[in-house]
């Protein structure tokens, strides 16, 4: 396990995503109101680069016609066969046991406190000042 | 948390040689096909538009659960529809993907379910010049479909004459929603004109005819909608069949494309059964229905069937016939098979290239 | 897997006996029995329009076609098949033995395009099947015709025969006016769930549409194999409009659907659903798992050459031996002498098949204690 310090949180704001690559795998992190969520970005269905899908909320319904939408930007939308998964867990919803996406522990952490500590910046010049997105792999 | 990895072998371990046999090729334009269309028909098109039976001029009447029912990542960056860049489709698909060859399947305006029948013919005549222009000559590695206006058989049998010398061209598409069933004696002629060219027949998912796309009324949702070619394209084989075309045409080889495999062994054992009991209606089927159907058509793969385990997509394949398979992606559709990961099924290194290549380069004798 | 002797031969009787055969056709012989049965305008009408004269026999059985009649099976003088209760008697209840019999009467009163007269004509079949069939006969259940084209009247007509237990099911044919998970229709399935009614649909349409998505077809063959595929949109109409969803006790029959189609329908289905489920968010199961909750099928025909192997192949794609009902589909030709079933079937599964599954299909049936006379 080590820490690798992917990002800036102002690389990433609310809603958006970025894709980048740790130790040669792709990993998408997302910024979800606040909270980060990080997944590889490759779909446990046919392969296809998940990160690249649309970020959905979660729909639910009670009966037939009576739509629930929640969760608004918490659901991540495979580009090709529309596979639902969740980002905070990798389940993908139609099949949440035997269906998920690899999922990453993440933190944010501010400059400060890394340079003290031990990491692995891979494309960052870490300043005191700035938090940083960390991811643990 | 655990890892999760795709369920199937990675493929990377040998080379990937793919015939894809379903690639949908876009205009960025609609002027793209103004250099191969009678001016008459430009002014047509602008003030008219498409003229179609159903309820929007320009638009589907089930919307897709994705824009323009392609993949989020098939859109060019300069702009367009996906579908419309060569460049990005070498990059994205023709290139990682293996592809050797590929067959061009053009949807746009949808020229066999024209109502204007002159319009359609038009259409196709352009269409067919565009895939050539626009993709064959750019891309060695594409073939191109000889696209016809079924409703009128003289200037389908026309086309085909036409197109029937031209190694550009490897088939003969029709979209199954036609004004008829596709075996009834209105559209023999096109079927005697595939023989005279030596070319297939492919009948892609599609068009529009006004019946309902169920014998028992509308959809109301893509779910059904999308479910629904799955019967269309038994009725089409039924059709075939039993009107006697695939009797009267010994010759005449036919593709099912798009249009799911997981019926055909139901359908041949229906058709055998009821044969047998009703046969005095139709003389002229001289054998059971599924010898015509393993000796003169072809199934194309996408979108592949996924059952619960292997044994049973083997078995499937069984039933059908290995040889009668014919890979394909529907690129850059959403519903897209990956050669490497579509068969969930643990496939020998022969069976794997049977499917992927060798059926697809004999039957259109790509040698 | 070890065989049940189920192969042709006169012994077979024994072997259906105490079975519940979940389709038989009893034929409405012509207009002039229901007459009894219209009230007076309607009864004036039919003289006036000369409704009377009128042979409402449905396109999808054309009465002389091999199919809707066995050769054994015909009856003299040219009666219409299966108009002869001691016929069916003689051929089926007495001979296989069954246990239960479920009448689906295919007549033209369902597809009528008067809703109106639709109604009174399925009131007045129900009726004479009351009267003429289930009075005469203890092991005789029915299934009850409605006008499906109107919801209101329809419901009526099941309210009609509440009380009846001998009333098992409500028959819809697999092509009617509207797929029939619409929700127009959903007065129908809350009356027949709270009523412990099974939903039949029976192969054989209106013809208010071709009856294949690529228009008509010549030959009647070619109609009789599109029906599985009505069946199969129909599943998906009814999945997707969340009618399981709404009356989760609800039971659906599929008679006469040919049966083998089903795996592919799942594979089909249930990848599909992965991908638009955000469409129909109240489709909550894969379709697979609410066909094994909800659907079962009637096992004539079976559109495989080794049926037997072919149900129990299909059994292990869908997961449940629970899905499939005994059926000789009487008088229709199906099968030959007594071999309902050609092919190897388990005994556990013949027995599930035989009786088992039905009983726990249409509730009505276990309250058929209380009937314990036939009024004539």
């Amino acid at each position: 396990m080590a820490r690798h310090v992917v990002a800036t949180v102002d690389q990433i704001p609310p809603g958006q995503r970025l894709l980048v690559q740790v130790n040669g795998r792709e990993i998408g992190i997302f910024n979800v109101e606040g909270e980060y969520f990080a997944v590889a970005n490759r779909c446990p269905h046919e392969g296809a680069s998940l990160c690249k899908g649309r970020i959905v909320g979660l729909v639910e319904a009670t009966g037939p016609g009576d739509y629930q939408y929640s969760r608004r930007g918490e659901l991540l939308r495979c580009p090709w066969h529309g596979w639902e998964f969740d980002l905070r867990t990798g389940r993908s919803w139609c099949e949440p046991d035997r269906t998920r996406v690899r999922s990453y522990e993440l933190k944010v952490e501010s400059g400060g406190a890394l340079i003290e500590g031990e990491l692995r910046a891979e494309t960052f010049q870490v300043t005191i000042d700035k938090q940083y997105v960390v991811l643990e792999i | 948390m655990s890892t999760i990895e795709l369920e199937r072998p990675r493929a990377s371990s040998y080379k990937l040689r793919v015939i894809d046999c379903d690639i949908h090729p876009a205009m960025t334009s609609w002027t793209e096909v103004h250099p191969y269309l009678e001016a008459r028909w430009i002014e047509h098109l602008s003030v008219y538009g498409s003229h179609l039976r159903h309820a929007f001029s320009e638009a589907l009447s089930h919307p897709r659960m994705s824009p323009d029912a392609a993949r989020i990542d098939a859109y060019p960056e300069e702009g367009g529809p996906p579908g419309s860049s060569l460049e990005l489709m070498r990059k994205q698909h023709l290139d990682p993907n293996g592809i050797e060859v590929g067959m061009l399947i053009p949807l746009r305006w949808n020229p066999g379910s024209q109502r204007n029948l002159d319009l359609g013919a038009a259409l196709t005549r352009a269409m067919n010049t565009w895939q050539v222009e626009r993709w064959v000559k750019q891309e060695p590695r594409l073939r191109a479909s000889v696209l016809v206006a079924q409703e009128d058989t003289v200037a389908s049998v026309a086309e085909i004459d036409a197109r029937g010398g031209d190694p550009n061209f490897t088939q003969i598409l029709i979209l199954p929603k036609t004004d008829e069933p596709l075996g009834r004696r209105r559209y023999w002629p096109i079927y005697e004109a595939a023989v005279r060219n030596n070319l297939p027949i492919t009948i892609h998912v599609g068009g529009t005819n006004g019946h309902p796309s169920t014998g028992g009324g509308w959809t109301s949702y893509y779910m059904e909608e999308h479910h629904s070619v799955a019967q269309t394209m038994q009725a089409v084989v039924a059709s075939l069949v039993f009107e006697g075309v695939l009797e009267r045409f010994p010759q005449l080889r036919v593709v099912i494309m798009e249009g799911g495999l997981g019926w055909v062994p139901s359908l041949n054992a229906r058709m055998d059964k009821h044969w047998a009991r009703l046969r005095s209606e139709v003389p002229h089927v001289r054998k059971p229905p599924s010898e015509y159907v393993r000796e003169q058509v072809w199934f194309s793969t996408q979108p592949m069937e996924e059952p619960a385990t292997s044994a049973e997509l083997i078995d499937l394949f069984d039933r059908i016939g290995w040889d009668r398979l014919l890979f394909s992606t529907d690129y850059p559709h959403w519903d897209f098979d990956d050669p490497r990961y579509a068969f969930r099924a643990n496939l020998t290194q022969a069976q794997r290239e049977q499917l992927l290549y060798e059926n697809a380069r004999k039957f259109y004798r790509l040698d | 897997m070890e065989g049940n002797g189920l192969v042709a031969g006169l012994d077979q009787a024994r072997t259906y006996a105490g079975a519940i055969d979940c389709d038989l056709h009893p034929a409405v012989p012509g207009m002039g029995v229901l007459l009894p049965y219209l009230n007076d305008y309607w009864r004036e009408m039919a003289s006036v329009r000369a409704l009377d004269r009128l042979n409402l026999s449905l396109t999808s059985y054309p009465q002389n076609s091999p199919l809707s009649c066995r050769p054994d099976w015909l009856l003299p003088d040219g009666a219409k098949a299966g108009s002869s209760l001691e016929a069916m008697k003689d051929h089926v209840l007495d001979r296989f033995r069954p246990r239960y019999g479920i009448l689906n009467c295919l007549y033209g009163a369902q597809v009528l395009h008067s809703e109106d007269m639709a109604a009174a004509f399925c009131r007045a079949t129900n009726d004479w099947i009351r009267d003429h069939w289930l009075n005469h006969d203890l092991r005789l259940r029915a299934s009850i015709v409605i006008p499906s084209h109107s919801a209101e009247l329809a419901v009526a007509e099941i309210d009609r025969r509440a009380e009846d237990v001998r009333f098992v099911q409500v028959l819809m044919l697999a092509s009617g006016e509207t797929t029939l998970g619409r929700r127009h229709l959903w007065p129908v399935y809350e009356r027949a769930e709270r009523l412990g009614l099974a939903i039949g649909i029976h192969a054989g349409s209106a013809y208010r549409y071709a009856p294949t998505a690529v228009g008509w077809p010549s030959y009647y063959v070619e109609d009789y194999v599109a029906q599985s595929a009505a069946f199969e949109s129909q599943l998906q109409s009814l999945i997707s409009e969340g009618v399981f969803a709404k009356f989760p006790r609800l039971k659906v029959v599929a008679i006469e659907s040919g049966l083998t189609w089903l795996s592919g329908f799942i594979w089909r289905a249930d990848k599909t659903w992965k991908g638009v489920r955000a469409e129909v968010p109240w489709v909550t199961r894969t379709p697979s798992e609410i066909i094994r909750n909800h659907v079962r099928f009637t096992v004539q025909p079976v559109d495989a050459a080794d049926e037997g192997e072919a149900i129990m192949r299909l059994a292990d794609h869908i997961k449940s031996d629970e899905l499939f009902l005994f059926s000789t589909d009487y008088p229709h030709w199906q099968f030959d002498g007594d071999a309902v079933l050609s092919g190897g079937l388990s005994d556990a599964f013949f027995r599930k098949i035989a009786s088992e599954n039905a009983l726990a299909t249409y509730s009505r049936l276990a309250r058929a204690g209380r009937i314990v006379e036939a009024v004539p």
